[in-house]
């Protein structure tokens, strides 16, 4: 399927992609997380999500805390480095601010479920979750035998999301995508998703010579994409600025108290206008 | 030959991890102290040991413990840099990894290991992060070694959740379940490290370390902790590994999450 790529505003794109009860998965492992479109689907009060990524982040902490979620499909929900996600576990623990519910899977799964969603399949299949409790928990992990060779192997559904929204380094002004250093699972998830959203560093004439692992992803697999630069931070865009490690140390007192968290988002977040891509501390 | 009072416990446990690793090794690295266990290897006696992050980073060579899995330091320092789908499918799955280095947050007498959760899942206690790559890392790794403070809270009988598992009940179990790896092989603690009893897989005491009684493991351990026949004691760590992890350690950001 093709799609006609358009260069929105990120209140348009997110006004028009992400919907109410949507499955979203913002993707980008460390790397590259797409902040300014989180913030700016809090800001426009989006509701009963089910939000999918591999490493919740912040950036779903802050989702969570501010009740877009209706549920969770993650693999390691911390805060990297520093500790506990307290906004996601308040979620969990107490209902707070509404009940979570969460689908728990590993790495391996997560991985192999997009990639599976973006080559069309219905389920993921892989070598993994022996002998832990996890799918005692979680009914979509199943095993299945191999027709072939009766090995017994774990199978998953397929990702498949509404939207997957993600930043990258840069955009053409054709709406080509590039993306690089660590890539981690984005270009599964755009091509797993029904709609895709791109937020950028810089829109530029051509893309210039891609480094050897770069991600390119054509026009035509995306539906919107939005100058937004600074857009990952506090996370880091390889090239262009460095992750802000303190700021995620500063997160975990931030997060720990309800109403210190809502303060903080109320003046970085809901009082911002959505063209205020890089959030300052 | 340092003396007890030259360095900390922490450092005896990083110490002795790093001795665990050899330098055709190819390593599965975890965050915080295997992070740093496996970087002191490399910059001391395993120049050429192959460390590899989930975040797809082959090959790397941070000068700087990172702070998360996917640091800019660990790609602009690797051999290259795969996605993350292609690291759990062709790289761990495929059976290329020696070692897998781990951290727990609780771990029982057969080497199981949760991160997921204290108390029933459903009306959890603590809400723990969960297991990221660990699952695959401790079925698909040739061996794992595991590396975690020793307290009666995090050496317990059983755990409540098996996120990685070990060696399940003991004995037979991983075989009974297909699995074909050697599973948790050495556990190294801040007081001992431990090895799985060769029949049974429960985790006995091999090596003590300087100035550690028996008494110290046996009060911070959850289950009546066995000790192997030939105990040996643990070699403090040498005036150089020292130097080389406490600069390590120093010129990271929060020390690599190992504080």
């Amino acid at each position: 399927m093709t799609k006609a790529v358009r260069f929105l505003s990120l209140a348009d794109a997110i006004g028009e992609c992400v919907r109410d009860g949507d499955t979203v998965a913002m993707e980008g492992f460390t790397h590259l997380i797409p902040f300014a479109a989180g913030h700016e689907v809090i800001r426009q009060g989006k509701r009963s999500l089910t939000l999918v990524r591999m490493t919740p982040d912040l950036i779903y902490d802050q989702l969570i805390g501010m009740g877009c979620a209706r549920k969770l499909i993650f693999s390691w929900g911390g805060n990297p480095g520093v500790g506990s996600l307290h906004r996601l576990r308040d979620a969990v623990e107490n209902g707070w601010p509404n009940p979570l519910e969460i689908e728990e899977h590993s790495h391996a799964g997560v991985a192999a479920a997009y990639a599976a969603g973006a080559a069309g399949l219905p389920l993921a299949v892989l070598r993994g979750y022996v002998g832990t409790d996890l799918p005692r928990v979680n009914s979509n992990i199943r095993f299945i035998d191999d027709p072939f060779t009766g090995e017994r192997l774990a199978a998953i559904p397929s990702l498949r999301p509404d939207v997957s929204v993600i930043h990258a380094q840069r955009a053409d002004r054709a709406g080509n995508v590039l993306l690089e250093g660590i890539v981690g699972v984005q270009k599964e998830a755009v091509l797993a998703a029904k709609r895709a959203v791109v937020t950028v560093e810089e829109i530029v004439p051509d893309l210039r010579p891609p480094s050897p692992n770069s991600v390119v992803l054509p026009r035509w697999t995306i539906d919107a994409i939005v100058e937004a630069p600074g857009g990952a931070k506090p996370s880091y865009a390889h090239g262009y600025y460095k992750r802000d490690n303190a700021f995620y140390a500063a997160w975990d007192a931030i997060s720990r108290d309800r109403s210190t968290f809502l303060d903080w988002m109320r003046t970085h977040v809901l009082e911002r206008g959505s063209e205020s891509h890089a959030v300052q501390i | 030959m340092q003396s007890r009072s030259d360095y900390t416990p922490s450092e005896m446990m990083i110490t002795a991890a790093a001795r665990a690793l050899k330098n055709d090794d190819v390593c599965f690295v975890g965050i915080g102290m295997p992070s740093a266990a496996c970087n002191l290897a490399r910059l001391t006696h395993a120049p050429d040991i192959t460390l590899i992050y989930e975040s797809g980073t082959i090959g790397t060579k941070p000068q700087v413990l990172p702070l998360s899995i996917g640091d800019p330091e660990l790609c602009e320092t690797a051999l290259t840099t795969v996605s993350v789908p292609e690291m759990f499918a062709y790289w761990l799955q495929g059976g290329r990894f020696t070692v897998g280095f781990l951290g727990a947050a609780q771990i029982d007498r057969f080497g199981n290991i949760n991160t997921t959760i204290i108390g029933p899942y459903e009306r959890p206690k603590v809400r723990l992060p969960g297991g990221g790559g660990a699952p695959e890392i401790a079925s698909s790794c040739r061996e794992v070694f595991v590396i975690v403070s020793q307290t009666q809270r995090s050496f317990v009988p059983r755990v409540e959740f098996i996120t990685s598992f070990g060696f399940g009940n003991g004995g037979d179990h991983r075989q009974r379940l297909g699995l074909s790896t050697l599973g948790p092989s050495l556990v190294v603690t801040d007081l001992c490290l431990m090895r799985p009893d060769a029949e049974t897989k429960e985790f006995v005491v091999t090596s003590i370390h300087a100035g550690v009684t028996r008494d110290d493991i046996t009060a911070r351990t959850g289950w009546p902790v066995r000790f192997s026949g030939d105990v040996t004691q643990t070699p403090p760590p040498e005036a150089d590994e020292l130097r080389v992890l406490r600069d390590l350690i120093a010129r990271s950001p929060r020390g690599g999450g190992t504080s």
